[in-house]
């Protein structure tokens, strides 16, 4: 709580909203099961909440080597922020994404 | 010095030339029309750079404004009764946004019954909304407020938006000799409008989100604390302008001869200019009258009220408006002031002057004379609707 | 190097309150990757208005002027103007308001601002209702849908009137360019919005934003949804560039019962009263193409 002279005149909102954790919002997660990707960034492309990053995908297999070699990137869930709606699990091309419970 | 013949309305377009506005929006009412159509004239004509937004509603006129001044720029608008009621609920966004647009008001009647002419209920509808307000009595008056608003709304400590009304038809069709003074001298008074926060691509923000019960409640006092700091400021731009032109307008109250009054009469707008007529006859009759004419309304000038209270015997409110409730807005005001003050002489509320109807110099005497039977006889009542057309009507309020 | 078909830029961030599933999300997503940082957006009472956080948290990376509800065509031709008088001229400035916002009580303001040509760009994403307030009717409901003011109820009360044509209203301001944009199809969608960008003058688009909460979808749906209301024809892909009609997107054809009955708020709908909306839905198309073929020929007074 901001004691009012330390407030400014009007709310000014300029702190980023990633301070928000709306990954406990969820009741299903999406897993990736990267040996089906093939690193379309279809589930990156859909996400309403920005919680697919493109990521250094050296360390993630992927659906072939070739694919692997091409595309340097693979989509890493941000399971701080992800809300669980499943549009990428539902989009994905190869069904490489699952939705799983979330544990308590 | 630049003097000219203008009406009111003109010399409001002037004002706005001088402040070098930078965004103007322009709806139609009347009797502001020629204030709009003034801007548009020297815009046209090369002699004003501002933006000109031919807005389809007051309500838009004041959005857009608002708009333009939390993206930096110096804003300005015109209106009038409808016109305003209509931007009412934007008037209190611009409060609540701190943003210092500066409105000149034409105060007049509102309907139905329709009507055009010279009434104060528009502009008092609006005091709660947050914005700083004066009421001018003369043409000359309503160029140099609207400067001195502008630097008043526009100090980082302050940004609230400022509210100048003119009466209808009184004022602004009516040509008066005003000073316009030069550019160079308005420039040195009031620098470029530079905001403490605005929409920034290189600093980007958001400008009036959701706020929580914890905290909106503190917004709301930044806001009642500023309008008070904002009485120090009034005058002290008043003071400087007093410097640059001899003209003072140092009192939040323009009190005239009410130092040793016996009775004052309190009011505002043009029909304060024909009660100091009066009050100057009076007093060559020896009759010890005063008037305290009510410039600045918001902030209200409770501290000056009160020391008007210490010397007179009784003090009468003049509302050019009636609120429907218990008497006027200034009577209201007044006496509110005075409740907890050590000296409370008797207040009298004369309603007056509603739709237009003329207040004459006869009128404000019989007034005055009312109030000295006050200070002798004491007070026979609180209201009185002086001019009510009825049977046995007094010769006095004809 | 992944290829990516849509800008990699980010200028919305996670965090955000928006439903799970919200389309409008995706729709904010895609026009900020279009249209970059040099972008201010005023965005007046809605879904949008809450959905940044509660103060002082912001998920949008470029500034955000909230207004009061009816003002979104005011308020951007304010922006735009004091920008001008600042010198800064090179800032798109976008209006991003609801249905409501916009078909309903934003109208004024919108027809204004559109009959100034003011340059500036007006989003209106479409949820076809009031969702921020729970569901309300809006000009922009379909037919045959159920909303907390047109519930089903015992009397059939669910809503009468086919959708308000808003980019149809805004083309005959003679705007430079109007379009519907679906986030089915990010790649058209960005297309357009970039398109929109080097346009000078009053752009509207019309962005279909399927809402899980309030259409009673399930919310991995939501792109597949964006898709079918395009498929079926229900929401039809095309652009009025200087009154020109080009439909952008010609699909095969798919049944709109498949893309009804997705959706809890049309689940009271008969057979019957699929058809009557099939009918709508074919006759507003069939008009669209002969708008397409009627205007083509208006290339020639355009020179």
């Amino acid at each position: 709580m901001i004691p009012y002279d330390k407030l400014p005149h009007t709310p000014i909102a300029s702190v980023n909203s990633v301070v928000v954790k709306t990954g406990a919002w969820r009741t299903f997660k999406p897993v990736i099961n990267y040996e089906k990707c093939i690193r379309c960034m279809i589930c990156w492309k859909f996400c309403p909440d920005v919680s697919i990053r493109l990521e250094d995908g050296s360390s993630y297999p992927a659906q072939s080597e070739r694919i692997k070699e091409t595309i340097k990137e693979a989509p890493v869930i941000d399971y701080d922020h992800c809300k669980g709606c499943g549009i990428c699990a539902e989009e994905c091309p190869t069904k490489a994404i699952e939705m799983v419970p979330e544990e308590k | 010095m630049v003097r000219m013949l203008l009406t009111g309305n003109k010399t409001t377009a002037y004002s706005a030339m001088r402040s070098r506005v930078q965004v103007v929006s322009a709806y139609p009412i009347t009797p502001q029309t020629t204030i709009v159509e003034h801007i548009a004239e020297f815009i046209a004509d090369g002699l004003m750079k501002a933006e000109y937004i031919q807005v389809e509603s007051e309500h838009s006129a004041m959005a857009a404004a608002i708009a333009a001044s939390n993206t930096g720029a110096r804003a300005f608008t015109a209106t009038s009764a409808h016109g305003l009621l209509l931007m009412h609920e934007m008037l209190h966004w611009a409060t609540g946004a701190r943003l210092p647009v500066v409105m000149v008001n034409v105060n007049r009647a509102l309907g139905p019954p329709w009507s055009v002419w010279a009434d104060h209920l528009d502009s008092i509808s609006q005091r709660d909304t947050g914005w700083m307000q004066y009421y001018v009595e003369n043409n000359q008056e309503i160029f140099d407020t609207v400067i001195m608003a502008y630097k008043v709304s526009e100090r980082p400590d302050i940004m609230l938006p400022s509210m100048i009304s003119q009466d209808a038809f009184y004022l602004s069709h009516t040509v008066e000799p005003v000073d316009i003074v030069e550019q160079e001298v308005v420039d040195n008074y009031l620098p470029p409008y530079d905001p403490p926060y605005r929409l920034d691509v290189n600093n980007p923000a958001g400008f009036g989100s959701l706020v929580m019960p914890n905290h909106y409640y503190e917004f709301r006092y930044k806001i009642a604390e500023a309008m008070e700091k904002a009485k120090k400021y009034i005058k002290e731009a008043a003071e400087e302008w007093y410097e640059i032109t001899g003209r003072d307008y140092r009192g939040l109250l323009d009190c005239y001869r009410c130092e040793d009054a016996d009775v004052v009469l309190f009011g505002a707008g043009t029909m304060m200019s024909t009660a100091k007529e009066v009050v100057d006859w009076m007093r060559a009759e020896g009759k010890k009258v005063g008037v305290a004419r009510i410039r600045v309304f918001r902030p209200f000038p409770g501290e000056d009220v009160r020391k008007v209270a210490d010397g007179a015997a009784a003090i009468g409110v003049m509302d050019r408006a009636y609120g429907f409730g218990r008497g006027g807005a200034f009577f209201n005001e007044v006496n509110s002031a005075l409740y907890n003050h050590r000296n409370r002489p008797p207040t009298k509320n004369y309603i007056i002057g509603l739709g237009g109807r003329d207040v004459k110099p006869r009128h404000i005497r019989a007034i005055f004379n009312d109030l000295l039977k006050v200070k002798d006889e004491g007070l026979d009542g609180e209201f009185r609707w002086f001019g009510l057309r009825r049977e046995n009507m007094p010769e006095e309020e004809i | 190097m992944v290829k990516l078909t849509i800008p990699e830029i980010e200028l919305m961030s996670p965090g955000h309150t928006g439903c799970q599933g919200c389309g409008a999300t995706i729709a904010m997503r895609y026009a900020l990757k279009a249209l970059g940082e040099k972008t201010i957006v005023s965005i007046p009472a809605c879904c949008w208005a809450v959905m940044p956080g509660v103060w002082p948290n912001n998920c949008m990376r470029v500034p955000l002027l909230y207004t009061a509800f009816e003002t979104t065509g005011a308020s951007i031709s304010g922006i735009k103007a004091a920008l001008r008088a600042l010198g800064e001229e090179d800032v798109t400035v976008m209006g991003w308001a609801g249905d409501g916002g916009t078909a309903d009580i934003g109208m004024q303001a919108l027809s204004a601002a559109a009959e100034r040509n003011e340059d500036v760009i007006y989003v209106m994403y479409d949820n076809e209702a009031y969702m921020n307030t729970g569901i309300q009717r809006s000009g922009a409901t379909p037919l045959g849908a159920w909303t907390t003011t047109t519930p089903v109820g015992k009397t059939k009360f669910w809503e009468r009137r086919p959708k308000k044509p808003m980019v149809d209203i805004v083309a005959a301001h003679k705007v430079p360019y109007a379009a519907t944009l679906s986030i089915g199809y990010p790649e058209d969608f960005v297309k357009k919005m970039k398109k929109a960008k080097e346009i000078s003058g009053f752009r509207f688009l019309h962005i279909y934003s399927p809402c899980p909460t309030g259409w009673k979808s399930p919310p991995q749906y939501t792109p597949k949804l964006a898709k079918l209301a395009v498929t079926s024809r229900a929401f039809p892909l095309y652009e009025v560039e200087e009154g020109i009609y080009r439909v952008t997107m010609k699909p095969k054809k798919t049944p709109l019962k498949e893309y009804l009955m997705l959706q809890g708020r049309f689940r009271h709908l008969t057979d019957e009263d699929m058809k009557e909306l099939e009918r709508d839905i074919e006759r507003r198309w069939k008009e669209l193409l002969l708008k397409e073929e009627m205007t083509a020929k208006l290339e020639e007074l355009n020179e």
